[in-house]
């Protein structure tokens, strides 16, 4: 049976207890996100700066718990600064490294396609890795997913030219 | 294991040994089950009655003459008269129908008398503690019909805040309340609404899924027109609630859903309604959960109502006061305080500055269930200013040793996240 240290692993905690680049950005030129995990009532709101293909700033805003807010720090630390491109493949690592129980609880939009699509295997993740623990909580999965759903619904609509939602 | 809880004559050793479910472990601790607003668990005696009637009774009911379709069509029949007996229905054989949950009882109310009798232009009140159940369906007619929603606001005490009720009532067709806040443990006062309602002519439909398993319930003596509640929180099955209303309202009530058994003739052209109160009823109906129901209602009526009330008011109270005591000011409780009238054994938790989740996972570690989340009403939440609260809930089996074990558990959750 998986124990809580499973779960909740120092780094994870460590982003919780400090989370990185919390905030907000102005909006424009940022971009605003909001995304909702309708099962407990978090929010998160992602404030993205793309300029010539690259994530050059990004702020995260809203509530949650820890793996929720950890999960949120990791992904901004993580893609901050990096291309366009290179911060889709991690979204597509990190959702594959937490897919197999979301698509059993009948989640996620992780499609086809997108898993024939290059990811970076969980070992290669670096501290992401540290989140795959939470593939043996099920019900924390979308805690955990929620904020790179929220990122790639950000850059779905920058690359889209949708302004930026509520 | 002791239990030092005044239990009146209950025996709570005794009387959880008739729940297979609490006699095992949770992660190698005794399971701690304060989950009982969300479902309860349900007694050997509801189990082995549903057995009983598949092995030996099961066919289609209202359709077959030989012997066991018989028998399974009486068994339905005396379910209905058993829980319209439990909550004092005037008419039980006619006003009480069975739905598949709360929410689909409400959804009735709302699609047959919202749709097609509630007087144009009439408002429809409600109030910020409503369980989504009895919000979404109204804010569905809302946008459909362009029907206007008021609501009781909630006041700082965590009670309905009935200072503007006249000014509310006024033009309002239908009064949508419930009995007791599944957040805030609120047992709210419906006199008053009621006598407003009904000298604005306008309807009561409340939903009792909190109130009717822990409390003696009257409709007659509530006043309301229409009652909903659900089967699985009142120590029957998943899969049925119930809907009662006053005979002459559901008469005048156009049917919900179509289908077999709610018809009496079907032409080509158009059908007939059945009668009270399989017109409500379309399709094979939840037999086996009737069976459920009746035998779980045979529970309280042996135990009594009224002394699990009091054991159950009793243990709220000494909960309040334990956690108070030995959480102070770490720990917040939404709801108003220890009543034995006004509040039921519903305890919203706010602990430290950790969120819901993150302490409702470290309590199941403990072995102690609890509810984390928005409870199904965020407008609630959002009132109160918090977006999840960690939700423990009594029932009859519950006792002080359980608080102890929450408490204990509230403890390793403070010293886990530091």
């Amino acid at each position: 049976m998986a124990g809580l240290e499973d779960l909740y692993r120092e780094i994870i905690l460590d982003h919780y207890r400090s989370p990185r680049n919390r905030g907000e950005l102005p909006v424009p030129p940022a971009h605003r996100v909001e995304g909702f995990n309708p099962l407990c009532g978090d929010e998160i709101v992602v404030y993205l700066e793309v300029d010539d293909g690259i994530v050059k700033d990004l702020r995260i805003a809203g509530q949650g718990c820890s793996i929720s807010q950890s999960s949120a720090s990791m992904m901004s630390a993580s893609v901050k600064g990096k291309p366009v491109e290179e911060a889709r493949t991690l979204i597509r690592s990190f959702k594959a490294m937490m897919s197999i129980h979301e698509h059993s609880l009948g989640g996620d939009e992780t499609d086809g396609e997108d898993e024939e699509a290059a990811t970076v295997k969980p070992d290669d993740l670096g501290e992401l890795a540290a989140l795959q623990g939470v593939v043996k909580f099920p019900v924390r999965i979308k805690c955990a997913t929620l904020s790179w759903n929220t990122l790639a619904q950000g850059l779905d609509e920058i690359a889209a030219g949708v302004p930026s939602g509520g | 294991m002791t239990s030092t809880v005044e239990t009146g004559a209950l025996d709570l050793d005794e009387l959880r040994k008739q729940f297979p479910l609490l006699e095992q472990e949770s992660h190698g601790k005794r399971l701690v089950y304060l989950d009982s607003a969300a479902s309860s668990q349900r007694p050997r005696a509801v189990l082995e009655a549903m057995d009983h009637y598949y092995e030996t009774t099961h066919a289609n009911v209202h359709r077959g003459v030989y012997a066991i379709a018989e028998e399974a069509t009486r068994q339905f029949e005396a379910a209905r008269h058993a829980v319209g007996r439990f909550i004092g229905a005037p008419h039980p054989g006619t006003e009480v129908v069975f739905a598949k949950n709360a929410t689909e009882a409400l959804n009735l109310v709302a699609h047959s008398y919202g749709r097609h009798l509630l007087p144009e232009g009439k408002a429809i009140l409600l109030t910020e503690l409503e369980h989504h159940a009895n919000l979404v369906p109204w804010l569905m007619l809302a946008a459909e019909r362009g029907v206007e929603l008021r609501y009781i606001p909630v006041g700082e005490d965590y009670r309905l805040d009935l200072s503007g009720l006249d000014a509310l009532m006024d033009g309002v067709g239908l009064v949508g309340v419930s009995c007791m806040s599944n957040v805030l443990g609120t047992i709210n006062d419906l006199g008053p609404i009621v006598a407003a309602a009904h000298a604005a002519g306008a309807l009561v439909v409340a939903d009792g899924s909190q109130l009717v398993p822990h409390r003696p319930v009257d409709v007659v003596s509530m006043g309301v027109d229409l009652l909903a509640f659900t089967g699985h929180k009142m120590l029957g099955p998943t899969g049925i609630g119930v809907l009662w209303g006053r005979e002459e309202l559901l008469e005048a009530m156009p049917p919900f859903l179509g289908g077999g058994e709610m018809i009496r003739d079907v032409r080509l052209d158009g059908f007939t309604p059945n009668d009270l109160p399989w017109k409500f009823e379309a399709g094979t109906p939840p037999i086996a959960e009737a069976v459920g129901l009746h035998a779980a209602i045979g529970f309280p009526e042996a135990v009594g109502m009224d002394r699990i009330a009091a054991h159950e008011a009793e243990l709220t109270s000494r909960a309040i006061e334990l956690l108070n005591e030995r959480h102070g000011d770490e720990l917040k409780i939404f709801g108003p305080p220890a009543d034995p009238v006004w509040r039921g054994g519903v305890l919203s938790l706010g602990f430290r500055d950790i969120h819901a989740h993150d302490l409702a996972q470290v309590l199941d570690a403990e072995g102690v269930c609890v509810r984390a989340g928005h409870h199904c009403a965020k407008p609630l939440m959002r009132r109160l200013g918090v977006t999840a609260t960690a939700r423990a809930s009594f029932y009859l089996y519950n006792g002080e040793d359980d608080v102890v074990a929450l408490s204990d558990a509230l403890d390793v959750a403070a010293a886990f996240f530091g």
